[in-house]
Formats: C-alpha cells, structure tokens, sequence
C-alpha cells in the first residue's frame, strides 16, 4: 500500500467528517425551518441572518454544556452509546460514492472512501449496528423512558430490516453485484435505465424501511416525545446528546445517498450534470423526511410492527419471486 | 408601548364554525383493520395530509408575531401593573386615602401611610403594592371612588428588582408627563362610561 494511497484516503475520510458533521448542523436549521414554515411560523430569527447562526449557537451550546452522567447509570456503556450511533453513521458513509470520479491537475478522485464488492450490504450491516447505540443508551440509562425506548428500538429493528434486506434483493437481482458504483452505472444509460421503474415496489419497501432506519416521523418511536420524553436521550446532555443527533442527521443524509443511488440512477454517467442531479435527489429525499415530519402522525409500535411483518415483508417477498421469474424467462 | 384593541364582538362561540366530527367505528377483527388501511392506502389520505403542509409553506402566510419587535394588541380591560393617577387640572394625586383599595384587597398587597398635611388634607405618604402576591384581581381599581388607582397596559415585568413597579414614585403618573398630556384616562373597571356627563340628571330644589 503506497504513501499516497493512506493520504488520499484519510484526506477523504477528513473532508467527509467535516462536510457531514456541518450538514448535520444545517440538517436541523433546514428542518426547523421547513417545520415552521410548514406551520406557519418563522422558527430561528434571532442569531445571525434569518436565524443561520442558529447552528453555531447550539453547537457553542452542545460542546460547552456540562457532560453529567447521572447516578446509577451503567458508566462505560451509558458513555461509548452515542459514539455508536454517530461513528456508524459515518462508518456507513466509507462504501456510499458520493460524486463521480472527476479529475484535479492531472490526478482522479474517486470520492468514495473505499469501493469495496460488498457496498451495500457493507452499508446497511453498518447502518443497522447503529441502532445499538440507542438500544444501548436506553438500557444503560436507568430510567423507565429510556429503557422502553430501548425495547422499542430492538423490536422496530428486527421489524424494518426484514424489509430493507428483501426490498433490496430483488434490484441487487437485476444488477448482480453489491457495489454501489456498480448498481450506479447499471443506471447510467438515462432515465429511463433507472431501477426505480423496473422495480417500483421495492422502491416504496426501500423507502418506507428507511423512515423506520432513520427514526423519522412515521416511525420516529424510539424517541417520541409525547409518549416516552426522549427516548433513549432523556438522560443524555452536552455533547454525549449532540453525538446521537448528529448520528441521526447524518444517517438520514447518508440513506438518502442509498435510496437516490440504488432506485433513481445515482450519479448517472458520471458527468457533472449527473454529479448535481444526485444532490438534487438527495435533498429531496432529505427534504422528504421533513415533509412527512410536518404532515404525518406517528404509529404505534405494534402498529409498525404490524406494518412490517404482516403487510411489507409479503409483498417484499412476493416482489422477490415475482422478480426472479421475470428474470428466468 | 400601549396597545389597545377594540372588540366590538365578544361572543365568539355563537359564529364560529364548530361542528361534531364523524367518527366511524373502530374495526374489530383482523380482516376489517386491514381493509380500513388498505382503504386509507387508496384513498391518499397521506398525500393530502402532505399536500396540506405544503400549501402553507407556499402560501406562506407567517402568524409570527416576533415579540419583542412586535406586540399583540390588549384588551383596553386588561388587568396589568397597577398606575396611581393625577388630577388633570391641578395635578395633585387623585388618591384621597380613603383606604378603601388597601381594605378590598384580597391578598392584602396593598400597603400605604396617611396624614394630614397643613393643608388639613389627607395626604399619602406610602403606597405599595407587593405585586409577588398581587393577583390582578382589579378589586382595588374597581373600588377606587377616585379612578386613582387603575391597572395599566404595562404587561413586561421584567426587571432587575421586584420593587420597581410597586413604589408610589413608580406608579404615579410623574407630573411632567401629566403636564405634556401623556396621562391616559383608564377605560377598565369603575371608569366612567363615555357620554355619561349627559346622563346626569340635576337634584330637583324641590327635594
Ligand atoms: S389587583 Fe387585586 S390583589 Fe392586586 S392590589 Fe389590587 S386588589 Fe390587591
Ligand atoms: S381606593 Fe383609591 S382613593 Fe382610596 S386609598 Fe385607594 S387609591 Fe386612594
């Protein structure tokens, strides 16, 4: 392994820290902002610009608040759960190719950390230990709310992942491999080569199972206000909380990644058109999760379980079969 | 900053538009919950739900009032820090320590000192009100034979020590102010009703 390969790829694990952490921060301005308008209101006016520095206020606020681990917690694990949610967060993003490779004085970039055969699975086996952090905060916490966040996280998870796995087999079907590059360029022809219209179904399943992935409204059950404070954070503070949430912001960025790659052509033909239509999708993916915040209720825990095993998890299979018969003839 | 808004209908429920939702019955078995959702499914009630939010974004049609820039006008009853007025011609205190105020008062916040000055009029040397227990009840404004003590607009309490607000030199209309006009008479509770000099009726000699 030569000197410029390691510095590359630490310089690209470096810039996607950065970019995602601060998009992270303007994850939240953005839904604030898009909640409030949505319910007729303003949200952040007072710091800076329209409220923009909003950001800066909660992250000065985060960083320097008081780090308090309550009595009778179980330290180590109550301490390593949020680095969890947000270190697999990002670990995920190492397989996601979040632009075409593109040339800089005479030296290709590929902006993908490592494009390993395996990219998705990689991507969603990652993804998913992240839901320990909050099984794991919750059950450390000693605290009723916190405790059944956890027994929610766990019984959301065996849920959704069912469907995410099914719901991804039949497109992965149609490709033959497991690389997100692969599974792009399958696409690259045009719109018309997007997966999104082979396999619509999947698409939807893919969709759906990424709310209850990210905990986002629909779903959001692991940290419900109303119902349990929040969740597996209730006894968190200071950074220890800014950490889930950044985990939680940068998992909805990087599943949008996934969904705009694997169902909507990705990046196309790797042209800068295709490199800008990507983000387009993407933020509107993210932009989506905001949306369903302002406009839908939340279910129940039974009733997403209900959801996933008895009405998706057929169909996903039955997208499976249907699939691979289409392919055998 | 003193808001007053005008309301000329206070009988809110009569004209709003309150009706009784229906709501059918909850399915009881399997099959019916599930064909409720499949119902649900078709019918888009997600997307109207989505489409609804996203109207009011376009409409963009903001009710913010950003406090501190801008305010919500009051009702002209409305009970806030008290004020102890002055005569408008000769610009003595209207409080003729009657007593009464400190007497009616259910919390019993009202404090004051009285004595006769060389004048043989009465004359108030202390007024407080402990506004920690006052509870803007508006006894003391309804009781004032005077209209001396009133309740103002002045709803911001925010302030470095509680005593500010309930001194007499802090309630008392200060008398340049009174003498540029600034003095407002008070519309709430015990004050004269506008056109009621034409009501009053002269005592006939004969009685
Ligand atoms: S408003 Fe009521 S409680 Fe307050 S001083 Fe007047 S009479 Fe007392
Ligand atoms: S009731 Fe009015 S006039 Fe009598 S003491 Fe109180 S403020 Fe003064």
């Amino acid at each position: 392994m030569d000197v410029a390969f390691i510095i590359e790829t630490i310089a690209k694990i470096v810039v996607i820290l950065l970019i995602f952490s601060a998009l992270a921060g303007l994850g939240t301005y953005f839904e604030r902002k898009v909640l409030a308008f949505m319910q007729r209101r303003l949200g952040p006016m007072h710091v800076g610009p329209f409220g923009l520095l909003q950001v800066a206020a909660d992250g000065i606020k985060l960083f320097t608040k008081e780090d308090i681990i309550p009595q009778n917690v179980v330290k180590p694990i109550f301490k390593i759960a949020p680095v969890i949610t947000a270190a697999t967060a990002f670990m995920a993003s190492a397989a996601i190719p979040f632009w075409p490779q593109f040339t800089v004085m005479g030296y290709t970039v590929h902006p993908i950390v490592a494009d390993i055969n395996v990219g998705i699975l990689y991507v969603l086996g990652v993804m998913a230990i992240g839901l320990y952090g909050p099984l794991l905060g919750g059950m450390a916490s000693a605290n009723k709310w916190s405790l059944i966040s956890a027994a929610r996280s766990a019984a959301i998870f065996i849920s959704y992942e069912v469907i995410t796995g099914l719901a991804l087999l039949a497109p992965l079907m149609m490709v033959g491999s497991l690389s997100l590059v692969d599974i792009n360029n399958y696409q690259a022809g045009g719109i018309t080569n997007w997966i999104v219209w082979s396999q619509p179904v999947a698409f939807v399943l893919f969709w759906i199972a990424a709310f209850a992935e990210t905990g986002r409204t629909p779903f959001h059950l692991v940290a419900n206000d109303h119902e349990i404070i929040d969740g597996f954070g209730t006894e968190y503070s200071g950074m220890r909380w800014g950490l889930f949430f950044i985990g939680e912001y940068a998992n909805m960025f990087f599943i949008s990644f996934v969904i705009a790659i694997v169902f909507l052509g990705g990046f196309g033909d790797g042209t800068f058109a295709g490199a800008f239509q990507l983000i387009l999708k993407v933020a509107f993916f993210f932009f989506f999760f905001l949306w369903t915040r302002a406009a839908w209720p939340d279910v129940r825990p039974d009733q997403l379980m209900w959801l996933c095993w008895k009405v998706l998890m057929p169909i996903a299979v039955l997208n499976v079969v249907v699939t691979g018969i289409v392919m055998m003839f | 900053m003193h808001h007053e808004e005008v309301f000329t209908d206070r009988n809110v429920s009569e004209h709003s538009a309150y009706y009784y939702v229906d709501i059918e019955n909850y399915p009881v078995t399997g099959w019916d919950k599930f064909k409720q959702v499949v119902k649900r499914a078709a019918k888009g009630e997600l997307f109207v739900g989505l489409w609804v939010v996203m109207r009011e974004m376009i409409k963009f049609d903001i009710h913010t009032v950003q406090y501190p820039k801008e305010k919500l006008p009051i009702g002209p009853r409305y009970r806030a820090v008290h004020k102890l007025l002055r005569l408008w011609e000769s610009g003595y205190e209207r409080c003729i320590g009657c007593g009464l105020c400190e007497k009616i008062c259910i919390s019993d916040c009202i404090r004051m000192d009285t004595r006769i000055d060389e004048n043989s009029r009465k004359e108030v040397t202390e007024y407080s009100i402990n506004l920690g227990r006052c509870i803007f009840c508006g006894y003391c404004a309804e009781v004032c034979p005077e209209l001396a003590i009133v309740h103002g607009g002045r709803y911001e309490n925010g302030s470095e020590q509680r005593a500010h607000f309930v001194i007499k030199d802090d309630m008392l209309t200060p008398l340049d102010l009174l003498t540029a006009g600034e003095q407002s008479e008070y519309p709430g509770f015990g004050a004269i009703i506008p056109g009621s000099d034409a009501s009053v009726k002269k005592t006939p000699l004969a009685y």
